[in-house]
């Protein structure tokens, strides 16, 4: 996975068409939300944004090293709403990655806290760094 | 007014519809259509902002802010609202991606009409702000009676 600073562009969240068939159930645009994803010794550290979602409905999926996240959300507002300004959407997300590192699958965590999941992968021990002495001899 | 409901960038008709907007609302808004001012430039969070008949609502979403990360205020017929979220630096960890904005974000929107300032509220649950600006008295939508003459 490289790295992917995103810059120039405003702060909304990219929808996207991609999801499965299982999902497809209500039409509708899903968005993607934005995520930070960061490799320590330990774990992989996933922070997304998923603001307006409720905690208890999110799914998170973890299945043959690909991970998915799944928020339902209402509208906040009805139909009929004129806006004055209307520069973003609101409706479910949905992301998946696919996961190189050996993850230990069953000490996953999750948490939701103002808009934000965060995830803690931790890494199987055989896919964490390990030092391995040089003894002397030959 | 950028009336898409769903935004799909990947559109070359909506991105160049959105571009024509932003330099318009660029070059315009301040004179002639000084209540619509406030198109996000680029870096500026998105507003969502409809009219009820005795309030205006402006709605934006900040995952990951607490309340003294956001600045409110209302002035002279205009609402600014300043976000900071400071950059959270990992120490000996690799970023696969880095998607999230951080930094300090300002944003100015002129309110259409009057509103009374003492009686704004403001909301912030699962990282979605919420801004109520009653209108002030005279604003109200009034009904008038018809005398017979």
């Amino acid at each position: 996975m490289s790295e992917n600073i995103n810059e120039e562009t405003q702060i909304t969240k990219p929808a996207t068409e991609e999801t499965t068939s299982a999902e497809r159930t209500r039409g509708g645009v899903y968005y993607r939300p934005n995520c930070d994803i960061v490799e320590t010794a330990e774990e992989l550290l996933v922070r997304a944004d998923m603001p307006g979602a409720k905690g208890e409905e999110i799914n998170v999926n973890f299945e043959d090293g690909m991970l998915s996240i799944h928020a339902p959300v209402k509208p906040r507002q009805d139909e009929e709403v004129e806006y004055l300004l209307h520069e973003y959407g609101v409706g479910d997300y949905y992301r998946t990655f696919q996961v190189s590192e050996a993850i230990d699958a069953g000490k996953i965590e999750a948490q939701y806290a103002e808009g934000v999941l965060t995830l803690h992968l931790p890494k199987a021990e055989s896919a964490k760094p390990r030092k391995i002495a040089v003894k002397p001899g030959g | 007014m950028l009336a898409t409901r769903y935004r799909l960038p990947r559109h070359p008709i909506a991105q160049l519809r959105e571009e024509m907007d932003k330099v318009f609302s660029g070059l315009l808004s301040q004179p002639l259509d000084a209540w619509r001012s406030g198109g996000a430039r680029p870096g500026q969070p998105a507003v969502n902002m409809w009219e009820e008949p005795e309030r205006f609502c402006v709605e934006m979403e900040v995952p990951g802010l607490k309340q003294d990360q956001l600045e409110l205020a209302v002035a002279g017929g205009e609402l600014s609202i300043r976000v900071d979220r400071p950059e959270v630096v990992e120490q000996g960890a690799t970023y696969h991606r880095r998607e999230r904005p951080v930094g300090t974000f300002a944003r100015v929107i002129r309110l259409p009409s009057d509103i009374d300032g003492e009686k704004v509220d403001a909301k912030l649950a699962d990282g979605v702000l919420t801004v109520l600006l009653p209108k002030s008295q005279a604003a109200q939508p009034r009904k008038i009676q018809v005398s017979p003459a």
